[in-house]
């Protein structure tokens, strides 16, 4: 179809030309030309994210306008604290995503985490175990995802399910259903904590996108993620172990959740199986509209980075007008629309 | 014009039809006619184009040029839903239909029959229940899911499907390959049936002794053209259908063949065999040493493979690469020895389309550049464009993304992968498919070129003039077995094709 469609587009600009060839030769030499350009921008990842720097450029600018307190500093700081926890949830999911998976259980094993890491017999050994525990729930539950994926031969779509279902029911039954005061002043402190008058949470998602970036981008290990998502036959074929690498995508993000359950344990000085309840939606809303396909294969953590801050401002946008969180969901999901759209769109302009 | 012309026009006629695909001209020409009530069988060697004209038919391609008429009148079939309603129904190779669907729901997909938008599926199963029994199968229940039939009974309900139409043509691609001798006899009765109704039916299929049985006329396709059209089938003499098919339009250019080597074997396969595709299958090759394997799709000549490469796991057997034997079913054991498989499907299993070039080409190797887990993407851009530059990648730009390459190029590319992973065995599995005439000399001289270097190569293609014109021994394999061996001077392209289609002479 795009083979027969371009000649005849190629035929109409020339015809079209053709009457006036004096005037018209800086136009049409200009013409396709910034037009291909602008496709071309907009397939590499970092175009698409110019799109969406434009999308965060254009909420700020109606923050500025509607709201006073939009600009200040305590306010960006909020809405960058606000992003951390999700963020770094996003940070495993884009992984699993561009490997050609999902991972629908982020949400409850960050609960989960959250839990284990707060009970009473845990908190008694001190923080290091409490951070350690929440490491290894994270990591646990990847590693029975990535297991169940690559060995078992389950669906992703099924076993992640499964597991946030399961998840959400073991962490009520350690918790029995009551969130868990966080009495160790360090882990509490962490949240409270501002370097250089920005909260050590905001360092938290700072460290672990960098991490992210640098593995997804400059290791061996990124680079079979792409590879693996971007065709898994031909990777396998390539001797590629699809299967290990699969297990350890899944563990990549139960490790981000196991960061997040800390993250979301101080912030509210609680641990709790009601956090990041439809987290995992979220994560990946964020991750789609940040131009990562969820086929696989193709994808920038930029991208998912920018679509949480995208999310996150409009919820403080709507906070800060006080309109009701319905028309804010509403908005959400034009947006998703909107850039899937504009995505499809940029792709089918340069194939 | 509306009504037929003097002396009844056949029903189809064909003619002048040309497909062009990236890199490959599919049809370049072909002429074909179809008169109504007639068997009208189809005859080419793999990559003739049989399958391409076929899509034309069903309106699943649109041909570049040429003209198709219909009772005489011109048509166009822009969509298959156009060839459906003109009457033509297609009964593929590969069976469209969907596993999950009882088997009436399958014979009227897409012509329920509904009122108002309701199924009536006591109607479709009656109606269901009439047409297997017409083709001698009434214990097919219409209820049953058809996933749960065996592949001839899914044969049956695609035959019913096609019947259901009430089709004025048949188009069977291949429908006895799946059926055993006493439902051929069954299929044969219902093709006799249905042309004795003034449907004509066009069979395309690889036994000649069926066509004979049959068919009413012959149409030979050669490398997209027509080459024969309308021979009487039953008094066409085989040898004269087997060198019309076989007869060369496109001069193949093979590089020089060098003295057989002698050495120990690089690759040995022992017994190897795989439940229900291929069995006991041995051979060896030395370093420097091209074997090829002919046979026909479906042979187990890709599975045979594939199982040597690991990819398929091998029920029984064993492979040796420098006399150490590889773990059955472990692809990674197979590359870590120093082999390398330039897949069947390059697109599907070769290639990452999106990726930039040298990422395709550092696959395998890619550990080789990194430190600690950090890729040195300098190092990894540097061989890359240097195995590019060897192989004469066009263009030679190591970022350009894979997709927008041409086949031959892109298969360069696969070979380009193996070349800087540096094996020591290379399985390539139909290397020129989808490439250019042109870039088909240069792989030509690519693969001779890595055996004169030592490295041993196993060739699989469904081009017979390509395995007899590279390969130093030819391995003959029918039906999961291999029938015949021998170097290959001693053999020609009929021989081949005659030990490949009948085996009547071994």
């Amino acid at each position: 179809m795009r083979d027969l469609e371009r000649p005849a587009e190629a035929a109409g600009t020339t015809s079209t030309a053709a009457p006036a060839v004096e005037q018209d030769r800086p136009a049409r030499a200009g013409g396709p030309d910034t037009r291909s350009t602008l496709a071309r921008l907009l397939d590499t990842g970092a175009g698409r994210n110019l799109g969406l720097v434009a999308v965060l450029a254009v909420l700020c600018v109606i923050g500025i306008a509607t709201a006073d307190t939009f600009a200040t500093t305590s306010n960006l700081l909020t809405i960058l604290t606000s992003a951390s926890i999700i963020g770094v949830l996003t940070v495993g999911m884009t992984f699993v995503i561009i490997g050609g998976g999902i991972d629908l259980s982020v949400g409850k094993v960050m609960a989960l985490a959250s839990v284990w890491a707060t009970t009473l017999a845990t908190q008694s050994y001190g923080p290091a175990v409490m951070v350690f525990c929440a490491l290894a729930v994270g990591v646990g539950c990847g590693l029975i995802n990535g297991v169940l994926i690559a060995y078992g031969r389950v669906v992703p779509f099924i076993a992640t399910l499964a597991m946030l279902i399961s998840a959400q029911g073991l962490a009520e039954r350690i918790s029995g259903k009551r969130s868990q005061i966080v009495t160790d002043p360090t882990i509490a402190a962490i949240a409270s904590t501002r370097v250089l008058g920005i909260p050590l949470l905001v360092y938290f998602f700072a460290a672990v996108v960098a991490v992210g970036w640098v593995v997804l981008n400059r290791t061996t290990f990124g680079r079979r993620t792409f590879a693996i998502g971007g065709n898994l036959e031909a990777s396998r074929l390539a001797g590629i172990d699809v299967r290990r690498h699969t297990v350890l995508l899944y563990v990549v993000s139960g490790l981000c959740c196991g960061i997040a359950a800390i993250m979301i344990a101080s912030l509210t000085t609680t641990g709790s199986s009601t956090h990041g309840t439809l987290y995992e939606l979220d994560a990946i809303a964020a991750v789609i509209i940040g131009g990562t396909l969820l086929t696989g294969g193709r994808g920038t953590l930029v991208g998912s980075i920018l679509g949480v801050l995208v999310f996150t401002t409009i919820t403080n946008l709507f906070i800060l007008n006080n309109l009701a969180t319905e028309v804010q969901n509403i908005a959400k999901g034009l947006i998703i629309v909107a850039a899937v759209l504009f995505q499809s769109r940029a792709q089918r302009a340069n194939p | 014009m509306a009504s037929p012309e003097r002396g009844a026009p056949p029903l189809l006629q064909m003619h002048g039809i040309v497909k062009q695909f990236p890199g490959v001209r599919a049809l370049d020409g072909v002429d074909l006619d179809v008169a109504a009530g007639e068997v009208h069988c189809l005859l080419g060697q793999n990559g003739a184009g049989k399958s391409t004209l076929i899509k034309v038919l069903a309106g699943a391609h649109r041909p570049d040029a040429g003209e198709i008429r219909w009772d005489g009148r011109p048509v166009t079939f822009g969509s298959p839903h156009a060839a459906d309603v003109t009457g033509i129904a297609t009964i593929y190779q590969e069976l469209d239909l969907v596993p999950g669907l009882s088997v009436a729901e399958n014979v009227f997909l897409g012509h329920e029959r509904a009122r108002l938008g309701f199924t009536r599926p006591r109607e479709l199963d009656d109606e269901t229940r009439a047409l297997l029994r017409r083709l001698g199968h009434p214990e097919i229940p219409p209820g049953r899911e058809l996933g749960r039939l065996s592949a001839a009974g899914q044969q049956v309900v695609s035959m019913a499907r096609a019947l259901s139409r009430d089709a004025r043509l048949i188009v069977m691609d291949e429908p006895s390959a799946v059926l055993d001798p006493e439902e051929v006899d069954n299929l044969f009765r219902v093709v006799r049936e249905l042309t004795a109704e003034g449907v004509a039916v066009v069979y395309i299929s690889h036994r000649l002794e069926e066509i004979r049985r049959i068919g009413d006329r012959v149409t030979v396709l050669k490398d997209g053209r027509t080459v024969a059209r309308g021979l009487p089938a039953p008094s066409t003499p085989t040898a004269e259908v087997i060198r019309l098919m076989t007869g060369r339009t496109i001069e193949y250019v093979f590089p020089p063949r060098p003295a057989v080597p002698t050495g120990d074997p690089v690759l040995e396969v022992d017994g190897l065999g795989r439940r229900g595709e291929f069995a006991d299958v041995s051979f060896s090759v030395r370093p420097g040493e091209v074997v090829g394997l002919a046979g026909l799709v479906g042979s187990g000549r890709s599975e045979i493979l594939e199982t040597v490469y690991g990819a398929r796991k091998a029920t029984s057997g064993s492979v040796w690469v420098q006399g150490r034997a590889l773990r059955a079913g472990s692809v990674r054991a197979a590359v870590r020895a120093g082999m390398g498989l330039a897949p069947e499907e390059r697109k599907s299993q070769g290639l990452l389309l999106a990726e930039p070039v040298y990422r395709n080409v550092s696959l395998p190797s890619l550990s080789r550049f990194a430190r600690a887990g950090f890729v040195r993407g300098g190092a990894e851009l540097a061989a890359a464009a240097a195995v590019i530059a060897q192989l004469d990648v066009r263009p030679a730009d190591p970022t350009r993304p894979v997709r927008t390459l041409s086949g031959g190029n892109q298969q360069k590319v696969v070979l380009a992968r193996w070349l800087l992973e540096e094996c020591r065995v290379l399985l390539l599995d139909e290397p020129t498919r989808g490439v250019d005439v042109g870039a088909r000399s240069e792989i030509y001289g690519l693969i001779r070129r890595l055996s004169g270097q030592g490295v041993a190569v196993v060739l699989v293609s469904s081009e017979m003039p390509e395995v007899l014109g590279l390969a130093d021994r030819v391995l003959v394999v029918r039906e999961g077995r291999v029938v015949y061996q021998a170097p290959a001077e001693e053999l020609d392209e009929e021989r081949v094709l005659d030990l490949v289609m009948e085996g009547s002479r071994v």
